[in-house]
Parts: C-alpha cells; structure tokens; sequence
C-alpha cells in the first residue's frame, strides 16, 4: 500500500453570487514512502489547491472537497479540526513558495522552528530551542544558535527557504510537500535548495510531493511526474519516459517551449497557444482541445479518460485523443 | 533604537519650533493684533500705544519672535484675559491639565476596552449580525457631531433618568482633599472613597461622549488589521505546523494585527483634545478644553496660544511614545540598522 | 508623527498599486461596488441630499428668513412657537418655519461640504504636487509644514484659523474647515506621486522624453484620484460636522438669514433644555449625509483596495 493515495479528489470554490469554480477535477495519485512525486502545470491547473486539500489548509466555508486523501491507511478529508492538526507538521510537512511571506515577521526564527517541536513532541521551550539550533545547522543555516533570536527580515531569501524547511522537517514527517519552493529565489539559490531537499529527503526516507511549473525541478528530482491540465492529470510517467518520449500534446508543448541550446539554428520556440483563461471546463471534451495542435473533432466531443498508454510501453497513463507520435520528438536527449 | 530614539526627538524639537513660530505669526495676524487682543477694541489710544511699546512691538519683527521664544521658555506665556482674568496662562493650564488628562485617559481605555475585542470578534465572524451592526454603529459614531453625542447623552442619563450628573467633575457638598490635581486619584490616596467615587461618575458620561470617535477608529482597524493578516502566508504556515487555534491566534493573528492598532491609539489618543473642546463645555467640566472653548469665544489669546500649543506638544509626544512602544512589538524597525 | 502620516501614505500607496493594473481595476471595482448594498445605500442618501439641495427652493412651504408670528419679537423662549397646522415643526428661535429651514439648509450645507473639499483638495494638490514633483529641499521644507499642521487636532486647527477673521462669515467658516484638509490632501497626493515616481509606466514615459509637466498631470495625477476620491467623500462628511462644531464653539457665521445645518444646530444648543427639537432636527440630517458620505466613502476605499478582495 501507498504511503498516501488520492482518488478521484476534487476541490470546487463556490462564493456567493459567483459561480462555483472546479479547481481539481478528480485527480488521483500514489506516493509511496522515499519517493518523489512531481506535480507540474502552469499556475491555475489545480496543483497547489491539491496540496492545500491533502493538508487540509483549505478553508472550510466556500470550499467543497470530495474524494479520498488516505494517508498510511488513514483518510485524511475526513479527519476532525483536531486531528488533522495533530498529524500537520508532525507526519506531514509543507514548504511554501515565498519564503518571506511565509515566515511570521515579528516573531523570532527560533521560535518559529521550536514551536512546531514543542507542539509535537511535548518538549519545553528550551528543549525545543536546542534542536531548533540543530535543524538549523541540517539546513545548512550558519552559526545557528545566533540565528535564532532573529527576525525573517534579517535572512537572506536563500536562507529563509532554509528555515521554512527545517520547520517543515522539524518533525521528521513521512511526507512532505513543497509548493513551488524555488519560484522566489535567484537562480543559484534554487539549485542549492533543491539539493538540499533532495539530500534531506533521501537521508530520512522521507516521501515528497514536488509542485511546480519548472521542467527543470521536476527533471533533477522527481521518480514520477503527473502532468495537470485544467484541474485533471492528463499525463503521467516516470520522470525518463516523460522526457524522452511526451505523449501528451501539452506536456509536449511545455517542452518545446524551453529554449535549448543544442536546438538546430534558426529554429523557432513553439510557445503554447493562448492560455489557461481560455479553458473550458471537462464537462464535454478535452479542456486542452482550443489550444491543443493535435486537436481532432473526437477532441471537441468526447472527453478523453485516463487510460494506459495504447502505444509507448512502461508504466504510463494518458488522457488523450491524439497523442503525439513518439518519432516526431526532438527533445529526446534532453537533461538525460 | 538609542539613535532612532534620539532622532525622533530631534523631530519633536524641530515640529515645536516651527509650531511656535506659527502660531506666534498666528497672534500677530488675528483681528487687530495682539494689543486688541490683550485690551479690547474698547482701549484708548494711549493705552495702546503703552501696551505697544511694553510688549515690544515696535522692534523688529526677528526681535520681537527671540523674545516672545524667550519669555516663553522662562514660563511666561501671559495673563489670561476671559478664562480667568488675571490668572497667568500656564497657572490656568497646569490646574486643568489633570481633569483633562483624567477624562482622557477614561475615554480612551473605554474606547479600546471596547474596540479591540470587538473588532477582533467582528473580523472573525465577519458578515455575521454582530459584524455588520458593529460596522454601522461605529461608521455611525463618527457622523454624530461629538458636542450633539455629549448633549444626547446628557439628556438622557443625566437629566432624564438622573444615573449621572450633569455637569462639573465633582459635586458641591463633598470637602475632597487635594493632593495630585487628579480627583480619582486623589480619592484613592487620601482613602476618600465617596470622594473618588463621586469623581468617577463625573467622568463617565463626557468620557463615553469623548471616546465615541476613538472607539470607531480603533475598533474598525482592529477588525480590518485582523481580516488582512488572517489572509497571510505566515498564518498558513503556522497552520501547516498543526499548531492549535489558540496558539495560531494569539502568537500569530494577534502579535501582528495589533501593529497598526497600537498607531491607531497613539493618533486618537492626541487628537482627544479636539473632541475634549466640545466634551468639556457640554458638561461644565473644568478642564484643557473647556479653557479653549471659552478662550476661543472670549478671544483669550495668551492662553490660547498656550494650550494649543501645549496640545501640538502632547500629540507629538504621545505619538514619539507610541512609535518607541512600535518599536518594541514590531523587531523590522526595532533592528532597523543593526540588521547584516 | 509618522503614525498619523502613515495611514495617509498607506492611502497614497493604492494609487500606485491601482495604476499597475490599469483600467481593469477601477472597472473592477465598480463591478464590486454595484452589488454592495452598504454602497447604495450611502450613495443613496448622497443623492438624495443633493437632490433636496436642488430641489429644496421648490419644497419649501414658506421663505426661510419670514416669521411667523409677522412682527411679534420673541422675547423669551416659551414664545417659540410650537408644531401646529402648517407648520409641522414648528418655529425655530425667532420665529422662522423651521421646516423650510432645514429643506433650504441642505442648499448651504452641500456647499459647505462641497466647497471646503475642494478648498483642501485644491491647497493639497497645490502643495503635494510641488512637493512630489520637484523633491530636494521644498520637497522637505513642505512636508515639514504639512507635519506640523497634522499635530494639531483637526477641529483646533479649525477653530485657529476660524478665530483670523473679526467678522466670521459663511465662507471664513468654508475657508477654517477647507484648511484643515488641506496637508491631509498634499500628504496624500505626495505620497502617490512618489510611489509612483519609480513605477514602470512612469519611467517608460521619462525614457520617451515625456516632459516633467506633462508626466506630472498626464500620468501621475490621474492615478491617484482613487485614493482622492475616497479621501474626498470622507473629508465632505468631516467638514460639515466641523462647520456645526465651529458653529458651537460661536465661530460659525453670525448671519442667519441663511439657514445651514451646522449653523442651525450649533445654534439651537443655547435653547437646547427647553426646546431640544430645534437641535434635533438639524442633528439628524447631519448625521444621516455624514453617514452617507462616508458608507460611500469606505466601500469605495474597500473596493480600490486590492487586499480587500476576497
């Protein structure tokens, strides 16, 4: 059994006098214990408010979550206010996009560490403070121990997401996620951070759920990656197959619109065609279809279902009419 | 935070110093100058011509602002001429100072007392009834006139159902001793409890008039200060760490949306005076701002002058006070400087 | 003092934050303010307040400056005459239809209000856009004038300047009332025009080579009228209730052919024990358009804020 399987989970918002807005339109994965699973689209497919319904940081009015979150055998969507919060932070961890905002800005690092500890483990404040010291210095965060009487504002960005991560791991959590935990950081910073998430992961055994819109992340890390589009999976593979053979049409657009320097000269990027604005819900056809360039009138009618692949071996799933054919692929190489 | 300090006031000096030299421009130009304004359009030409010379205004203009500065710093600051004729300016301030000072501390403890708690509440069951009838009535409270609030209240407490007294801070026929100028407090010292009591309820309904504007701006910050850090990341962090809701909301949601609040106090806290001027002369009482009612009315400039300077002073300071205390809670200014 | 000047600027800051969404957001925001029922209602009673002040010449059974009693002097205060036939409420202090003076007295009351907002607005602007736009040294030597007249309570400054004037009349009351608006406005109109000195489409304009002038009142102004508009709607609501304080302070206009709320109700405070619905009446218009005014007022303030949106 997996470490936390999701079924068919689906997150609606429904605000007075608006209509409802489906946000995750029954999406379903498994992440077993050690892995790492990529969760990658563009901002508004649904990824992050997946990871907010399987931590339950969603709020309670305006939001209906249906489906199944079992984490360890265990359903989360249905767990009381009261156990849900004693199972976050403790067996499940979550990093946030923007360390900044995410650090509470009067209240000392050291504090914000200990705290979480305190609450789990039932130490002391000094108890909690010593190791908070020591998580720091796992992290990576210099001369710890005077780090812990300052403020976020007083960190760098890098070392903010440094913090955000031990807090995250102060538990040692069987899962964690982390929500686009790179986006606001400088280019040399996000490989160091996601070296040492790839490092602390590996060391603890620990299962991680990677969202982001960045091929990039997702090739130097994930074991598995699921592709969403307007609320759904509609691809998933192993983190090679993805690469060297796209299926779907719009994980294959996704690729051809990263610069590559190895590209023959004077050819072109081929960015994707319009933008998620222009989706239409799965109620009748595929959601990609308007900007997809494979798109056949079966597109426009027939919503297409996940099902195994028809034509690529290995353990791969698909939602589409008209997969791309695998000789047309030019980025083959990339990243292998 | 010593050179912060330092630096505000630096600030404070600099804001006295240009207050004094406009409202010394201020005497000069009110209606007939400042011999009208000491004698009356009634004088005699002689007597003017005295006074002119006496008060020295027939030096420089320079000259004459390097000695009003100066008498001013030894205490001077004139004889009332409608207040209590006679009385030097500052004596009058300094004996009314504590009525006003013990009005306004009343008000303002009722006004956050009230404010806070109940934006807090509000904000966390906004849209609710109590949300929404708290919202109007404090957007309410700020569109009643405060001197039509004070007659309101007096008439219905005091002279209608006759819970509170009218007028005055303490009644006739109680022989208080006198030790700070603060009748509660003096109450309290000397163990004259019907004394101190009597004092109190004086203080009650101008008070609850006074506290009318500050309680509308306290308690609508508290509750928007609350609804915008409730939206934060660092709250959907602290939830990430399953901390409890108590913990979440006095650590997290607290500590940060008192921030701007704690300004907010600071300003209403030195604007009392405003509200005090029309306060005070509803109900008879003898403080700062029934002296400026009348001096306005009587054109008594000399104490004028002197209370509302004494006033800019107050506002200054108290706001100095609060961004130090600002200083204190929020540690992006307290390390100001000092970060790496 | 830069708790006070602190909200101004935070005011001033939705300027800048408006602009960098364009038009969007203002169409945005309407959106939101045609459905918020505290809106209508406070822009209802605005318009229906200017609606008297228009109209009120026509509503009016009789002239506001007439007796009733014709040439009988009311000496004492029980000859006041009460609410009878063809006069519901009565007289007021000399006499006078009391209802004709409060429909006439919405006519001097919007003008009040109107006029002491754009005084403010106008010295704000003014002083704001010298400070904003030519920065350095009378960028500092404005601001510093600005702070000082912010550390006096609002009503006293009003009263200071109120007490100028040997012979107060209805617009030396205006001028008292419109001064004390008038750094609340320069803070606010600087503040957005510094934020907005370094915003993308400010800069773009300078690396054209837009002139100075032409940046100032083609670009910059135009955005911070949200935050203008909201402070004016509220400053419209403070300068009547002010205009009743200076009235009862006895610096209001001594002539009272004309009739003004404000005036009205500072006046009827003398008689207030015995005949209490002279102040009653003026009273509750006041704080019905105060009210108006500023529900107007703040839902606008919310609906420009981008955090208010949730």
């Amino acid at each position: 059994m997996a470490l936390l399987e999701v079924r068919d989970l689906s997150v609606v918002f429904k605000r007075k006098g608006e209509e409802p807005f489906t946000a995750v339109d029954g999406v379903s994965f498994d992440v077993e214990p050690g892995q790492t699973v990529g969760l990658v689209g563009e901002s508004g497919c649904g990824k992050s408010v997946t990871s907010m319904a399987i931590m339950g940081l969603l709020a309670k009015r305006g939001v209906k979550v249906s489906g199944s979150a079992k984490f360890d055998g265990t359903e989360l969507l249905t767990l009381s206010d009261k156990q849900m919060r004693d199972r976050r932070g403790q067996e499940l961890g979550m990093v946030f996009q923007d360390p900044l905002s995410s650090l509470n800005p009067v209240i000392s690092i050291g504090l914000q560490v200990a705290e979480v500890i305190e609450r789990h483990r039932g130490l002391s404040r000094k108890e909690a403070s010593v190791q908070a010291a020591e998580l720091l210095d796992k992290v990576g965060i210099p001369d710890p121990k005077r780090r812990l009487s300052e403020y976020p504002h007083q960190l760098s960005g890098g070392m903010r997401q440094r913090a955000l991560i031990a807090i995250a791991l102060a538990c040692r959590p069987r899962l964690l996620i982390a929500d686009e935990p790179t986006t606001a950081l400088d280019v040399t910073i996000q490989a160091q951070i996601l070296a040492l998430l790839a490092e602390l992961v590996k060391e603890t055994d620990t299962a991680l759920i990677m969202i982001t819109h960045d091929l990039g992340v997702v090739a130097g890390l994930c074991d598995e990656v699921n592709v969403l589009y307007g609320g759904r999976v509609v691809e998933r593979a192993g983190r090679h197959d993805l690469f060297r053979v796209p299926r779907h049409p719009y994980t294959h657009g996704l690729l051809a619109s990263i610069p590559r320097l190895d590209a023959p000269r004077g050819e072109r990027l081929s960015p994707i065609r319009g933008s998620v604005a222009d989706n239409i819900p799965w109620t009748q056809g595929c959601a990609f279809a308007p900007r997809c360039p494979n798109a056949i009138d079966t597109c426009v009618e027939v919503t297409p279902a996940m099902e195994p692949d028809p034509v690529v071996a290995g353990e791969r799933l698909l939602r589409c009419h008209n997969p791309v054919e695998p000789a047309d692929r030019v980025e083959q190489e990339i990243l292998t | 935070m010593l050179r912060y300090t330092i630096r505000r006031l630096l600030q404070l000096l600099i804001v006295v110093g240009v207050l004094s030299l406009l409202l010394f421009a201020w005497l000069r130009s009110l209606p007939g100058g400042p011999v009208s304004a000491l004698l009356g359009e009634r004088a005699t030409a002689e007597t003017r011509a005295r006074l002119t010379e006496e008060l020295g205004l027939n030096d420089p203009i320079f000259v004459q602002y390097i000695k009003f500065v100066g008498r001013a710093l030894s205490g001077d600051f004139g004889v009332s001429t409608g207040v209590q004729p006679g009385d030097p300016a500052l004596d009058i301030f300094l004996q009314r100072l504590p009525a006003t000072l013990e009005l306004s501390i009343l008000a303002i403890i009722i006004a956050i007392a009230i404010g806070i708690p109940l934006g807090y509440l509000a904000a966390r069951r906004r849209g609710s009834v109590l949300d929404n009838l708290s919202v109007v009535s404090s957007l309410i409270g700020v569109a009643v006139p405060v001197f039509f609030l004070a007659f309101l209240l007096k008439q219905v407490f005091a002279v209608d159902l006759g819970w509170f007294p009218t007028a005055g801070r303490q009644e006739g026929g109680i022989d208080a001793t006198r030790v700070t100028g603060f009748f509660v407090l003096d109450g309290i010292l000397t163990q004259e409890w019907d004394a101190a009591w009597d004092a109190f309820v004086h203080l009650i309904l101008p008070a609850v008039a006074l506290a009318s504007i500050p309680f509308s701006v306290v308690f609508r910050i508290t509750r928007a200060s609350v609804l915008d850090v409730v939206d934060e990341d660092y709250i959907r962090t602290a939830e990430s760490k399953g901390l409890t809701t108590p913990v979440i909301r006095r650590r997290h949601v607290l500590r940060n949306a008192m921030l701007p609040v704690v300004t907010t106090i600071g300003l209403q806290t030195g604007a009392l005076l405003a509200g005090a001027v029309l306060t005070e002369t509803v109900f008879a009482f003898p403080g700062i701002g029934q002296a400026l009612a009348i001096g306005f009315e009587r054109r008594d400039y000399p104490v004028l002058l002197l209370l509302i300077l004494c006033s800019a002073g107050v506002f200054v300071l108290i706001n100095l006070l609060v961004d130090l205390s600002y200083a204190l809670i929020d540690p992006r200014i307290r390390t100001r400087g000092g970060g790496h | 003092m830069s708790t006070r000047t602190d909200k101004i600027d935070a005011l001033a800051e939705q300027a800048a934050r408006t602009d960098s969404a364009g038009v969007s957001v203002a169409a945005a925001a309407w959106r939101r303010l045609r459905r918020n029922p505290v809106f209508l209602f406070g822009a209802a009673i605005v318009v229906a307040f200017v609606a008297l002040a228009l109209l009120s010449p026509w509503l009016a059974p009789y002239d506001p400056g007439e007796r009733m009693l014709g040439d009988q002097v009311i000496r004492a205060r029980d000859q006041i005459p009460p609410p009878q036939e063809g006069h519901p409420l009565g007289g007021d202090q000399v006499g006078r239809d009391l209802l004709s003076r409060i429909l006439i007295g919405s006519q001097q009351t919007l003008m009040v209000g109107v006029l002491a907002t754009l005084i403010g607005f106008t010295g704000g602007l003014v002083l704001g856009t010298l400070a904003g736009a030519l920065g350095g040294w009378v960028d500092t030597v404005v601001m510093r004038a600005v702070d000082v007249m912010l550390s006096i309570p609002g009503l006293l400054l009003a009263v200071s300047i109120g007490a100028l004037f040997s012979q107060p009349n209805q617009f030396t009351v205006i001028l008292a009332v419109a001064m004390v608006q008038v750094p609340i406005f320069a803070r606010l109109l600087r503040g957005s025009m510094l934020a907005q000195r370094h915003s993308d489409h400010v800069l773009a304009a300078r690396a054209l080579g837009v002139r100075q002038r032409a940046i100032v009142f083609r670009h910059m102004l135009p955005n911070s009228l949200g935050p203008v508009i909201v402070q004016s709607t509220l400053v419209l609501a403070i300068s009547i209730i002010d205009a009743a304080a200076l009235s009862f302070l006895g610096l209001g206009n001594p002539d009272d052919r004309i009739p003004e709320w404000g005036a009205m109700l500072g006046e009827a405070q003398k008689a207030i024990d015995s005949h209490p619905h002279l102040a009653y009446w003026p009273a509750a218009c006041i704080i019905v358009v105060a009210l108006g005014f500023t529900l107007m007022g703040e839902s606008l303030r919310e609906a420009l804020d981008p955090k208010s949106r949730r």
